[in-house]
């Protein structure tokens, strides 16, 4: 994949948090080419979050270089060149869903009406029609990642980046919104990259998913997933994802890191 | 919500009546037994909530009767407590935003905003309102209800600059790399996020500045020897106590109405104004 066509462009970075006490990344080099669904997984501290977060310029790294659509992640920030859905919802309370969703696009300067015109044509996007007068505490918790969502699409962002957005929810709601997002990623053909801890939400999503190894913070192995488009809700039962699936594990076992995983599901007994 | 208003409706007479025979039924025990402590009961101390009530159709030396007496003197009191009021809300409320700005600036003026609370409002009050007699606006010094106005805002300013300092830095850190995100700038974070974050805590200083303001006002008139609102009718009544206490105890009604009805103004502002989730409404 040349440098061109790539959207995300990261070489030899690496992230000390600290004077040196904590090496959260080390050497990193991944080029994510548009219209990629890339996922980042991993256990506690192997640094997905951070190198998200380096992405979308929220963190600076120590070392090396990003860079997003060709420029600087800092100059991208500035551009509006991403949208960005993080582990909570983070919608603004005091905002109606439909307001919540014109936000970025008030910064951007946009017209009341045609703001008016992409809020419905967001909320249609995310299937939340009939809630665009609710204020989020009165909705769901996966109705209300869902705004989330339709508020980082809503000014047609080239890149999505996701912070685990569907960690908090339960294994079903989480299931249905893999579908949905899939479906989001389609139509709009934005290129996305998705942090989280679940291998079968990795391997279900993605194109291609980066097992990264913690302690410090390294990219263990890159695992395409040749699964066919568009996925449905069989892809899940498939014998070829199975094996995916048990690609990833191992090598995230290799990193020796056995707890991934596990701790999801003794969240989802509580749920 | 008919069956909700009739549920609040019964709720407030219910107090009322416990109130009302909480203080009868004081009155007669220690008028009865004769009991001196904490201090002895009669018609002078504690008189009896119906004459205080029909003492309010009695004449005044003004030639009105007493509710409609009481009535002007709340207005011309509500009036500085009012524009009080408001002073203090904008002047807390600039000051709070200024200070969340510049931390330096914050750490330095601090201590005198706190100062400024800690010398007695009695001992300020006569400096403020001579001092302001003297300021001269197109050629004429300020009117009394002016100069009564500025110690209203005195003393709400204070709660209105600490909360919203604390309200402003209250917004969720994500919701602030959100801004980030967005690269939005200072003045787009202040009023798209740390205002609307700060709306509840704004409101719970307002509630107490609006009490505040209606004392500060009382307080005010009684140092600049202003008799036309409440502060002047406590004072001409507490020299006739020994011969009508029912008059002072009507005035303390009314002053006492004033600031539930301030407090209820704020209230009701505050649900026009904040649409918060149940959990952060202060």
């Amino acid at each position: 994949m040349s440098s061109v066509a790539s959207v995300v462009s990261i070489a030899g970075l690496s992230k000390v948090f600290g004077k040196g006490d904590v090496t959260a990344l080390q050497g990193i080099d991944l080029q994510v080419g548009r219209g990629e669904f890339v996922s980042l997984i991993g256990p506690s501290g192997c640094g997905k979050s951070t190198l998200l977060r380096i992405v979308g310029d929220i963190t600076e790294p120590t070392e090396g270089d990003v860079t997003v659509n060709g420029k600087s992640a800092r100059r991208a920030r500035l551009d509006r060149d991403y949208g960005i859905v993080f582990q909570a919802p983070v919608l603004y309370d005091w905002r109606t869903v439909a307001k919540n969703i014109a936000l970025p696009l008030e910064m951007l300067g946009w017209d009341r009406a045609k703001r008016a015109e992409r809020v419905k044509d967001m909320v249609e996007l995310v299937e939340l029609n009939g809630f665009e007068k609710h204020h989020p505490w009165q909705l769901s918790g996966g109705m209300q990642q869902r705004v989330s969502i339709a508020r980082a699409l809503s000014f047609s962002p080239a890149l999505l980046l996701m912070d685990e957005p569907f960690g908090a929810l339960d294994e079903m709601t989480r299931e249905r919104l893999n579908l949905e997002l899939l479906r989001i990623w389609a139509e709009t053909g934005s290129t996305v990259i998705f942090v989280t801890h679940s291998i079968s939400e990795a391997v279900f999503l993605s194109t291609r998913v980066v097992v990264m190894s913690p302690r410090p913070g390294r990219i263990a192995g890159v695992v395409s997933v040749d699964l066919p488009q568009p996925r449905t809700a069989s892809t899940r039962e498939e014998p070829r994802f199975f094996e995916l699936v048990t690609q990833v594990r191992e090598l995230l076992h290799a990193t020796g890191a056995d707890e991934v995983e596990e701790p999801l599901a003794a969240e989802s007994e509580i749920v | 919500m008919p069956a909700r208003v009739g549920k609040h409706v019964a709720t407030f007479l219910l107090v009322l009546g416990s109130l009302w025979a909480l203080w009868e039924g004081y009155k007669w025990l220690w008028e009865t037994t004769g009991w001196t402590w904490p201090f002895a009961v009669d018609d002078l101390t504690v008189p009896h909530l119906h004459s205080i009530v029909l003492q309010l159709g009695e004449p005044t030396s003004t030639g009105d009767d007493l509710w409609l007496y009481l009535l002007h003197a709340a207005l011309f009191t509500a009036k500085s407590a009012a524009v009080g009021f408001a002073i203090g809300a904008v002047v807390g409320f600039v000051l709070g935003v200024v200070l969340a700005q510049f931390d330096v600036l914050r750490r330095g003026v601090m201590p005198y905003v706190v100062a400024s609370q800690t010398i007695p409002i009695l001992a300020l009050a006569p400096i403020l309102v001579r001092g302001l007699g003297s300021v001269s606006i197109n050629g004429s010094p300020p009117a009394d209800w002016v100069r009564v106005s500025v110690i209203a805002a005195y003393l709400t300013f204070f709660p209105v600059t600490v909360n919203t300092l604390r309200g402003l830095r209250s917004a969720d850190p994500w919701a602030r790399e959100l801004m980030h995100s967005y690269a939005a700038r200072s003045w787009t974070i202040l009023w798209k996020l740390e205002v609307p974050s700060a709306l509840p805590y704004i409101f719970t200083a307002l509630k107490i500045a609006a009490t505040a303001s209606v004392v500060g006002a009382i307080i005010g008139e009684q140092t600049a020897s202003i008799s036309n609102g409440l502060g002047g009718a406590i004072l001409n009544f507490n020299q006739y106590y020994v011969l009508e206490p029912t008059n002072l105890w009507a005035t303390n009604m009314y002053a006492a109405l004033l600031g539930i009805s301030f407090f209820l103004l704020v209230l009701l502002a505050e649900k026009v104004v904040v649409h918060r989730a149940p959990e952060h409404l202060v």
